[in-house]
């Protein structure tokens, strides 16, 4: 059916792409399959490249680059000038250091959660249990929800006359505006893309699990190995190469959260769930003046995060296909 | 009885009965079965409650609405009490109007009877009921079908340009040796170092200087190429055998041809897998037309699902609709593709 839909419309243009090929050669046909694609690569991804270079070094609210001038390293000094690194109240860009504070507890603790449950999830789904199938699908159901559809599921349950509160209030205790209070706002924040993204790594785990050869257990077991021993002596150091990639998989996306967090407290209260990419969003797109120079530049040191940890990734999948 | 709990604690393996660690496996699979499905189904039971129903404190499970009854000698269907005191006490009775802390009443045998009562004696009769008035007056509104017009129109296009585009692209790298193979590939893998999220600001010049600014082509053309799609259908297409290719060559065939006719068809499963993971990116992407589309009209369902939350009264009872709305597609192809999803997404790593 796909196939039929998309090659009927494409016999049409066969006629004058044959003319093409015979001057073209065997080789220029080669390119000219691969141009529309480097074409769209050129355009939207290497072009952009080089200009976010251009824009951090350049000052002023416009976009044209025409427009801007030449301030050299003007924007980096200003996200970096700061009295004292640990608060971010000191430095002349507090919302920067507050994103990128934000940014590191949320990565963090995120990665750290998910990981961990992720891997609980996987180990029980690989025992011999019934209906595996559905359970999987019942943990990997969320990741496929769309993260402002995540946001909203989440605050409904959370707002002030939600069903947690009718819970609380059902026992007893005082009902609670959560989502206006810093820490909770940022807990649940945690809470949500942990409940979003974990059953994509319960899949990863859970594959890596399964390709452990089963009679490393039975050899164990022939010696009367404690469960215990060996989990801590066979499935973790032979998981180990999944877990890297899971772990460094994670973190990439991480550092990249917005969408969710943004749909569910729109960073607040105050700044308390302000994350990077949504200081970048904010400060090029959000509101006026439009300050593309700074957006730029904190992109800029996002992207340098990012290039080290896929480096990690190549580096891990590689190991993970040798070992 | 307690065969059926033998059978249930059968263990698959072993014969033997469930050991503790086992009931404690179920316990916690049965609470994720909770956590993870319980807050959509909160949702999509709460999206059918009437307006009145969703202001309740607490919150019942179900969706309950006011019972209403059409009398002879009275226009609008009237609402339902039941009355709690007084000489009617335990009778149903239907309200036609109410003026201050008295209500008119008329029993249903008698509709002409007016009898008056007070507000506190009467309670008002529930039945459960599904609001799909909150969905049908959604799908009456111009502004949502337009949202539901954006949406589509943006998955469905950028979905089948990107796999024609990525498909072209797979089959040069797979089945051509030529020069600047190699620097191509690693040109592919470069890209995937570089997401979106960090490209914004010229991003945004380049589509803006291409007229794409506020367009929905805006968002469906910087997308298009994605190096997880090429490498997807290049790992395919290197397993097609070159003899197939080169028996069509012989016949005369054009290297277009062979594409279309030969390749793409035996990449059908591929084409499937890399069609669903698209469907899922565009239907749910959020940042890049947050920047693109900035006038109302042009807003996809994800943007106008969050610019209506953040409106300071919010309208919960369309909102929920909506949300319900817009997560379906997915959900459906969750029911039914599931399998592919989740062999496509742990091939490619995600996006």
């Amino acid at each position: 059916m796909l196939t039929v839909l998309i090659s009927r419309p494409l016999r049409l243009i066969d006629w004058p792409l044959s003319a093409l090929q015979r001057r073209l050669g065997t080789t220029g046909v080669a390119w000219a399959f691969l141009l529309p694609n480097l074409v769209l690569f050129g355009l939207f991804a290497f072009l952009p490249l080089i200009l976010n270079v251009v824009y951090a070094l350049t000052g002023g609210d416009q976009i044209m680059l025409e427009d801007r001038r030449f301030v050299g390293a003007d924007n980096f000094a200003r996200l970096s000038s700061c009295e004292n690194y640990l608060d971010p109240n000191s430095c002349e860009k507090d919302l920067f250091w507050r994103a990128v504070h934000n940014t590191l507890i949320f990565v963090t603790l995120q990665v750290g959660l998910m990981v961990g449950f992720s891997l609980l999830t996987a180990i029980i789904l690989n025992r011999d249990i019934r209906a595996r199938g559905f359970f999987r699908s019942v943990f990997f159901f969320p990741v496929l929800l769309s993260p402002v559809v995540v946001a909203l599921v989440w605050k409904w349950i959370l707002q002030r006359d939600g069903v947690l509160n009718a819970g609380l209030d059902a026992l007893g205790f005082e009902t609670f505006n959560w989502l206006l209070h810093a820490n909770w706002a940022f807990g649940w924040s945690i809470f949500l893309s942990v409940w979003a993204h974990m059953g994509f790594y319960t899949l990863i785990l859970l594959a890596g699990l399964q390709a452990i050869p089963q009679d490393v257990y039975e050899a164990a077991r022939m010696d009367a190995a404690s469960p215990w021993r060996m989990f801590r002596r066979i499935t973790l150091p032979l998981l180990m190469p999944t877990m890297l990639v899971v772990l460094v998989l994670a973190l990439i996306k991480g550092v990249q959260t917005f969408d969710e967090v943004y749909a569910f407290t729109g960073g607040g209260p105050g700044s308390a769930t302000t994350l990077m990419i949504q200081y970048i969003y904010e400060t090029g797109f959000g509101g006026m003046p439009r300050l593309f120079g700074l957006a730029s530049a904190a992109s800029i040191l996002v992207a340098v995060v990012l290039v080290a940890l896929t480096a990690l990734q190549l580096w891990a999948n590689r190991r993970n296909v040798n070992g | 009885m307690g065969k059926v709990l033998g059978f249930l604690t059968r263990t698959r393996g072993r014969g033997g009965r469930l050991h503790w660690t086992d009931w404690a496996s179920y316990a916690y699979l049965g609470l994720g079965v909770a956590l993870m499905f319980g807050p959509v189904v909160w949702l999509l039971l709460s999206s059918f409650k009437t307006e009145a129903e969703l202001a309740r404190f607490p919150p019942r499970l179900l969706p309950h609405a006011q019972e209403m009854m059409t009398l002879p000698g009275h226009d609008d269907p009237l609402p339902m009490f039941v009355v709690t005191d007084g000489p009617l006490a335990g009778e149903q009775v239907a309200q036609v109007r109410r003026i201050g802390l008295a209500s008119q009443v008329v029993r249903p045998e008698a509709p002409d009877e007016i009898i008056k009562i007070d507000i506190s004696q009467r309670e008002p009769v529930e039945e459960i009921r599904f609001a799909w008035e909150n969905y049908t007056g959604l799908f009456g509104e111009f502004d949502f079908m337009r949202y539901l017009w954006n949406s589509t129109f943006i998955t469905l296009t950028a979905t089948a340009i990107m796999l024609l585009v990525n498909a072209m692209a797979a089959f040069a790298l797979s089945k051509y040796r030529f020069r600047g193979r190699g620097v191509v590939l690693a040109l592919v893998i470069g890209v995937l170092m570089i997401p979106q999220t960090v490209v914004l600001v010229p991003l945004f010049l380049i589509v803006s200087k291409l007229g794409m600014y506020n367009s929905l082509w805006g968002v469906i053309i910087p997308g298009a190429a994605t190096p997880t799609g090429v490498f997807l259908l290049r790992q395919y297409m290197l397993t097609i055998p070159d003899e197939i290719l080169d028996a069509a060559r012989m016949d005369k065939a054009s290297e277009w041809k062979i594409f279309w006719r030969i390749v793409l068809p035996l990449s059908a499963p591929a084409l499937a897998v890399l069609a669903i993971l698209a469907i899922m990116w565009r239907w749910n992407d959020f940042l890049w037309p947050l920047i693109v589309l900035s006038e109302n009209r042009n807003f996809t369902l994800q943007l106008a699902l969050n610019t209506f939350q953040g409106q300071l009264s919010t309208d919960w009872s369309s909102l929920l609709a909506m949300t319900v709305v817009t997560l379906l597609p997915i959900a459906c192809v969750f029911m039914f593709l599931q399998k592919y999803i989740a062999t496509g997404i742990a091939s490619t790593g995600g996006k």
